[in-house]
């Protein structure tokens, strides 16, 4: 075992060979409120490789949706980021002019977004909302026509033609999701960001969307960062997962190493307590006394402190930095550094 | 969109079957006896009889609404008994003033105020959108006809810019003369338009279909035309629709104040002297116009929102 302590993620000691699309380094999210500015993210640092899925796991309000749309250049007015950089290509995310993002988005980066029965514009055709995200390319309507059809052929909505026609509200909230999956897809882009698109659909629809996207991401092989409730749908779907606890990401790793070898209390906690849903903040680590910690005054020491079982002197004192588990694997837990992590 | 679209027609005219049947029958129940008020206190009993049954006043009341009915059918909406001109030919003839009036208030105020307010959501917190909302406030608690009044006073008295009294003759003069009135009834409904479409605006913009027509780098201009305008209006056109009855009330006021013939006057006069059968018909064409005004509007909803078409 590694007890080399890694700060935030100089990625070129981390062992595996993986490419790296998008390095998030030091990423902090601000937003202002009327009672004083909340810090909802705070250096986060994560590597999304390419062509791989990325996980991004944590209860409710921990800042899944505000990380994947700080990636998009879609954050709320009153948010800001405070620090950190955003690595895609030669550009900073984290510091990018409104022009710029207008050329990312749906380009390099497009996003599916948690509600299909409202994200796509009721009073245009579907037909019309997939042309349009195609203004970029110089081709004949009939051109970009036939790429939409082609598109929803391939997330397999029977009888595509005409679907074309149709207006959102004639279609059920998977064909919805198709569509948006189709939209995004078409735009061809490198990295793709979902934001639990499967939480609105029940059960079977879940589950075959979830095939889609793997399926997909392979034919397309594009990055993914799904970000989910969903701990059994990460591990069937993901190669890489994220565990977040508020506003930090307390372990990454492969979800291989993750599931099997759990490193950070909180991670271990999640796993035993209910391996499927972790929705609801609060009710999900029933044996753990305390609460989520808030977000306007962040404590000293470790985030996780008030709920830890493990913890110790240290913990209330100095906040840890991310250290090396076998061989992918990282978490924010003073244990690891001394050596204590459970085979 | 057709299916849509007949079904509304169908239920705007059971709507005007519906509002005439209750205005005979108020007729009906209102104290005194029609005959009686139209001849005045001098009448003889006979003359009294005899104007009843001219106007069938003496016939059971189911009887005296199917027959006013298969009269309205035919374009026959009674006999005016001080001149005998038939109510109809008075009614149309004042009825073109009041529709034009009513049409270029609407035009100018509805134009206005969705300029306005698309412009102070675009800018939402900036001076001009604090300037607007306060113009836009301020302008809506004034009633018309005090707008009219200090119109008239100003441009018209005081400056001399304007004419203040009269519909005027030939395009331009009509249209000078159409300036302070259409001014008056306009002016608080674009306070009112451009408040309401700055409200769906804003309301709009923060959908989260506009946040991935983002996603996809579609330009805010694109966005604004084609993602939200088209759902942001429908509020003001839906109010202009039921605004009509209320721009009708601001131009009985209007009319009288600036001296202009139409339906306003002719209802005014009317009812000062008593003469039933015009206020009848007077109300029953405005009655008309009114069902026929909310019809456009939720036809031009639904043409704007698929999602309206599907059901009544
Ligand atoms: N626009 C905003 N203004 C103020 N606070 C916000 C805003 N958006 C999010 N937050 C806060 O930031 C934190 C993270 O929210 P976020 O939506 O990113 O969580 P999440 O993990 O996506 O939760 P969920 O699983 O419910 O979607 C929460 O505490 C939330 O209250
Ligand atoms: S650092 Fe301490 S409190 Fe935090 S998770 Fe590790 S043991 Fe628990
Ligand atoms: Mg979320």
């Amino acid at each position: 075992m590694s007890e080399q302590k890694l700060m935030h993620s100089s990625n070129a000691m981390r062992g595996d060979d993986h490419v790296p699309l998008m390095l998030i380094e030091e990423l902090s999210v601000d937003f202002s409120t009327a009672r004083g500015p909340i810090h909802a993210l705070r250096h986060i640092s994560l590597e999304v490789a390419a062509g791989r899925i990325l996980g991004l796991v944590g209860e409710s309000g921990c800042g899944k949706s505000s990380l994947a749309y700080s990636l998009i250049g879609l954050l709320a007015g009153n948010a800001r980021i405070t620090h950190g950089v955003i690595r895609l290509g030669d550009d900073d995310l984290a510091h990018l002019s409104a022009a710029r993002w207008r050329e990312l988005r749906g380009k390099r980066i497009a996003m599916i977004f948690q509600d299909p029965m409202t994200s796509l514009n009721p009073v245009r055709t579907i037909g019309q909302q997939m042309m349009d995200i195609q203004y970029r390319e110089r081709i004949t309507r009939a051109e970009k026509r036939k790429f939409a059809v082609d598109f929803l052929a391939q997330v397999r909505i029977p009888d595509p033609e005409a679907r074309l026609d149709s207006y959102p509200h004639e279609l059920s909230g998977g064909m919805r999701q198709r569509v948006c999956i189709a939209m995004a897809l078409l735009t061809r882009p490198d990295l793709l960001i979902a934001d639990e698109p499967t939480t609105a659909l029940d059960a079977t629809l879940e589950v075959q969307i979830i095939h889609l996207l793997r399926e997909l991401q392979q034919k397309f092989g594009c990055s993914v960062i799904f970000v989910s409730h969903h701990l059994g749908t990460v591990a069937e779907l993901c190669d890489d997962v994220a565990v977040m606890y508020a506003g930090e990401v307390v372990e990454q790793g492969s979800v291989d190493e993750i599931f099997r070898q759990p490193a950070h209390p909180y991670t271990q906690a999640l796993l035993e307590c209910d391996p499927g849903s972790i929705r609801e903040a609060t009710r999900i680590l029933p044996t753990i006394p305390g609460g989520l910690p808030d977000l306007r005054q962040v404590p000293t020491g470790c985030i996780f402190q008030d709920r830890c079982p493990q913890v110790f002197e240290r913990c209330r004192r100095e906040h840890p930095g991310f250290h090396l588990g076998e061989r992918t694997q990282m978490a924010r837990c003073h244990l690891i550094e001394q050596g204590e992590m459970t085979p | 969109m057709i299916y849509y679209a007949t079904q509304r027609f169908l239920l705007s005219v059971l709507i005007v079957i519906v509002a005439i049947s209750l205005l005979t029958l108020m007729l009906h129940v209102v104290p005194g006896d029609p005959a009686t008020m139209i001849l005045g206190p001098r009448a003889t009993p006979e003359l009294i009889e005899q104007t009843r049954v001219a106007m069938g006043l003496d016939q059971p009341l189911p009887v005296q609404i199917v027959k006013f009915f298969g009269r309205i059918l035919h374009g026959d909406l009674g006999t005016d008994v001080f001149t005998g001109r038939a109510v109809s030919d008075i009614v149309f003839e004042q009825l073109p003033y009041t529709l034009v009036l009513i049409a270029v208030s609407i035009l100018w105020s509805s134009v206005l105020g969705i300029v306005l307010g698309c412009y102070s959501a675009l800018r939402a917190g900036t001076w001009l959108d604090t300037l607007s909302g306060i113009l836009s406030v301020g302008t809506i608690s004034i009633p018309a006809f005090v707008m009219a009044l200090y119109a008239v006073l100003i441009f018209a008295v005081s400056l001399g810019w304007l004419p203040a009294i009269g519909a005027g003759e030939g395009f331009f003069d009509s249209a000078m003369h159409l300036i302070l009135p259409a001014f008056a009834i306009g002016i608080s409904w674009v306070g009112y338009i451009a408040r309401m479409v700055r409200a769906s605006m804003l309301e709009v913009m923060g959908a989260p279909h506009v946040r991935m027509a983002r996603s996809f780098g579609l330009t805010e201009a694109r966005i604004v035309r084609a993602y939200i305008l088209r759902i942001a209006v429908q509020p003001a056109v839906t109010l202009l629709g039921t605004g009509v009855a209320h721009l009708f009330s601001a131009a009985v006021f209007v009319e009288v104040i600036f001296a202009r013939p139409g339906i306003g006057a002719l209802i005014v006069s009317s009812v000062n002297e008593r003469n039933y059968p015009i206020i009848l018909g007077a109300v029953l064409v405005t009655t008309a116009i009114i069902v026929l005004a909310t019809l456009l509007s939720d036809l031009t909803v639904a043409l704007l929102d698929p999602r309206q078409r599907e059901a009544l």
